[in-house]
């Protein structure tokens, strides 16, 4: 398939393997930050194909991993009130707050839908106005430009009955609280293509110089991932923390200036907790106030929100790249895809469940 | 408007995911449907025709053995390109006797219609019904029909069941997979799954595609004809695609499966949906394809017969069963590396970014 086959071609593929074997002769430690990079590392084996000279550490960028539990809670009492319809993307549904998750709301008369865009839940609203519809909107920079214009739509048409429940984190303060951390090990990112996309890389530049670090805007084929690893041993190497852009084919410096004043006009930048990690100052999007009339938490009266309680789950020190999946003394035994203890197990672009699915022993 | 809520139950905060409840992932065909069966079923009902666990149960008769299968259809939309709901029913009960080596005999129908359903509808899946009956060369011999309150059904469940009749020699059973024996694939994947999700309300994308939806008996007759003992195991990989298939023959067998990625046909339609939609082929549902594992020395005979029938012309073979990590599907992959392909876990989301 055009586009595709290209970048999982196993001739290119092995002429980088040989450039990173060639080059790693010291140990480097990268994070790649996006959830759907890990599933590509895993699904095809790359770190297997690697140098024991470099170790590959999970990032923070999965969007339902990171999402609080106490929005999760919020979610679930919403779906539970009668004349809500809660919707929101496939993974959401499955993450467990602190009693249930949202399937089994559903699964007990609950009216929860999901959607595969948050324009399936402008057309749920105009379909039946004595319906309330709230759209649990979670996600990066990726997804935040088509909420910012659906909720656009939704002030230009005047709807009363829809409203959003907003979960979105930025992934620039989530790499400076990475390399923050008293026990940060990671030594070079591989940044996530996508939101490189629409955000461009500009604010890359600014975290790569203050840390001295490579950053490589990467891709998500096989191809992408050890062609952003052998550019960032190079940088490594020479000792540059600049940003180099792998994923040249979908970015620019400047990104999608459009989506980014979409995001801009209708959400501010805010303080947010991150599940697993904490509060991480400025990371965060929250309604302008123009358009708190479309924010659920205050269209509706929600349950005040519980903290998260120490179980043997390590979601916050994997998610940091602190530590891996199969450290954990829950994984693949009390924690498992059919009873999670943290969120990682649940998403498909978590990393306990990419280890669950494609590193377990054979 | 502000509305208060009714607290939530919040007294451990530790997340937790309770179980009592039967999910859409029980019936998915993953691990849930596998946990629903041998915790609830198979202890209620243990039998030693049940408990291979194959497509359909062997009915020794002393002069014939019979296979006797049933399944449920409950298709969203009921009209796709390619099939409908009433196609799907014939074809699946038929498969399921074929997947056993047996020709078709007769079916049964049993519908639960929902109250308001026009009656053109049901005259068109009926239709439907005869004419694969027909392609499929059996006869639907008994029936039933029930009607639920409006709102207590979704249009037309149909239930299928069937019998048909196993040739001597044929000896196919999951665990009959052995250690060297070669796996064949009859086409190429995934097709009827992206097709159905292509229609599928709230995520409509246009495409030509159309569902391979197609009765398996005669494929399997030719191949029975061609080589009858080679044949180990058959398994149509419906719900939980291929991966779920050879992950149930490996635990079955307690033999290693490996495939090869690069030699697993996925159309380029398909593969663009997949690709877009965050879903891996490997665990999409198909209908009218099949896999077999067969005996090394007739592999080739077998592989050649499949691609001169019309169900079979891509056929190819993508594996082996090996004695190394047993009880587990190794895959290939396409640059070369190896992974583990592990039973699908609740259903296949389309990914958030």
């Amino acid at each position: 398939m055009k586009y595709v086959d290209e970048f999982r071609g196993t001739d290119l593929a092995q002429g980088l393997v040989d450039r990173i074997r060639r080059a790693a002769t010291r140990p480097l430690t990268l994070m790649e930050v996006c959830g759907g990079q890990t599933h590509t590392i895993l699904k095809y084996g790359i770190q297997a194909l690697l140098p024991e000279t470099i170790e590959l550490l999970h990032g923070p960028g999965c969007p339902v991993c990171v999402t609080p539990v106490a929005l999760i809670d919020h979610a679930v009492a919403l779906a539970r009130e009668p004349g809500v319809c809660l919707t929101s993307f496939g993974d959401m549904l499955r993450v467990p707050g602190s009693a249930t998750d949202l399937l089994h709301v559903k699964a007990r008369g609950g009216d929860v839908r999901m959607v595969y865009s948050p324009l399936d839940a402008l057309r749920l609203a105009t379909e039946d106005p004595k319906r309330q519809v709230v759209f649990f909107a979670v996600g990066f920079e990726t997804t935040a430009p088509s909420i910012a214009a659906v909720i656009e739509r939704a002030a230009a048409l005047g709807l009363g009955n829809i409203s959003f429940l907003t979960a979105h984190v930025l992934v620039p303060p989530a790499l400076g609280a990475v390399l923050d951390a008293a026990d940060n090990r990671v030594q070079a990112f591989l940044a996530p293509g996508h939101v490189c996309t629409v955000m461009g890389y500009r604010q890359y530049e600014a975290l790569a110089s203050r840390y001295r670090v490579p950053i490589v805007v990467t891709g998500f084929e096989p191809v992408d991932l050890l062609q952003g690893i052998a550019n960032g041993v190079d940088l490594f190497n020479a000792g540059r923390g600049v940003v180099d852009n792998q994923y040249s084919r979908s970015v620019s410096r400047d990104g999608n200036v459009a989506a980014q004043r979409a995001v801009d006009r209708v959400f501010e930048v805010c303080d947010r907790e991150w599940r697993g990690i904490g509060m991480i100052p400025m990371s965060g999007l929250a309604l302008r106030p123009a358009y708190h009339a479309f924010d659920a938490g205050r269209r509706f009266a929600l349950p005040p929100g519980v903290t998260e309680t120490k179980n043997d789950c390590i979601a916050g020190e994997v998610l940091r790249g602190v530590r891996k999946p199969h450290d954990c003394a829950a994984f693949g035994a009390r924690c498992t895809p059919e009873r999670p203890q943290g969120a990682p197990m649940v998403s498909a672009e978590g990393v306990c469940a990419a280890y669950f699915q494609y590193r377990r022993t054979a | 408007m502000s509305r208060p809520l009714s607290p939530t139950v919040a007294a451990c905060p530790v997340p937790s995911t309770p179980t009592a409840t039967v999910l859409l992932a029980h019936g998915g065909g993953g691990r849930l449907t596998h946990k629903l069966v041998d915790e609830l079923f198979l202890p209620a009902f243990a039998n030693p025709l049940l408990t291979p666990l194959h497509d359909g149960a062997v009915l020794d008769l002393g002069s014939a053995r019979l296979a006797f299968s049933t399944d449920s259809f409950v298709v969203k939309p009921l009209f796709f390109p390619g099939g409908d709901i009433g196609s799907l029913a014939v074809y699946g009960t038929v498969n399921d006797l074929a997947m056993c080596g047996a020709r078709p005999l007769a079916l049964s129908a049993g519908y639960i219609l929902e109250e308001g359903l026009g009656l053109e509808t049901l005259t068109r899946v009926v239709a439907s019904m005869a004419a694969a009956a027909r392609r499929a060369g059996v006869a639907i011999v008994t029936g039933d029909t029930k009607v639920v309150d409006r709102g207590k059904g979704d249009q037309i469940f149909i239930n299928t069941a069937g019998v048909g009749l196993i040739p001597p020699q044929v000896e196919i059973a999951p665990r009959r997979a052995t250690v060297g024996d070669v796996i064949l694939l009859s086409g190429d994947i995934a097709r009827h799954g992206v097709t159905i999700l292509s229609q599928r309300e709230g995520l409509a994308f246009e495409t030509t595609l159309e569902s391979d939806a197609a009765p398996l008996a005669d494929l399997v007759a030719t191949l029975v004809a061609t080589e009858p003992s080679a044949l180990h195991v058959l398994r149509d990989p419906t719900r939980g695609g291929v991966a779920t298939a050879l992950c149930e023959i490996a635990a079955a067998a307690q033999v290693g499966v490996q495939i090869d990625e690069r030699a697993v046909v996925v159309r380029d339609p398909v593969r663009g949906a997949c690709e877009m939609l965050g879903l891996d082929p490997l665990y999409v549902a198909n209908e009218g394809k099949l896999l077999a594992v067969v005996a090394r020395d007739a592999a080739d005979r077998l592989l050649e017969a499949m691609r001169k029938h019309p169900d079979g012309a891509e056929a190819a073979r993508i594996g082996e069963i090996v004695a190394e990590h047993r009880g587990k599907v190794v895959m290939n992959s396409q640059i070369g590396a190896r992974r583990v392909v592990e039973m699908m876990s609740g259903e296949q989301l389309p990914r958030i970014c």
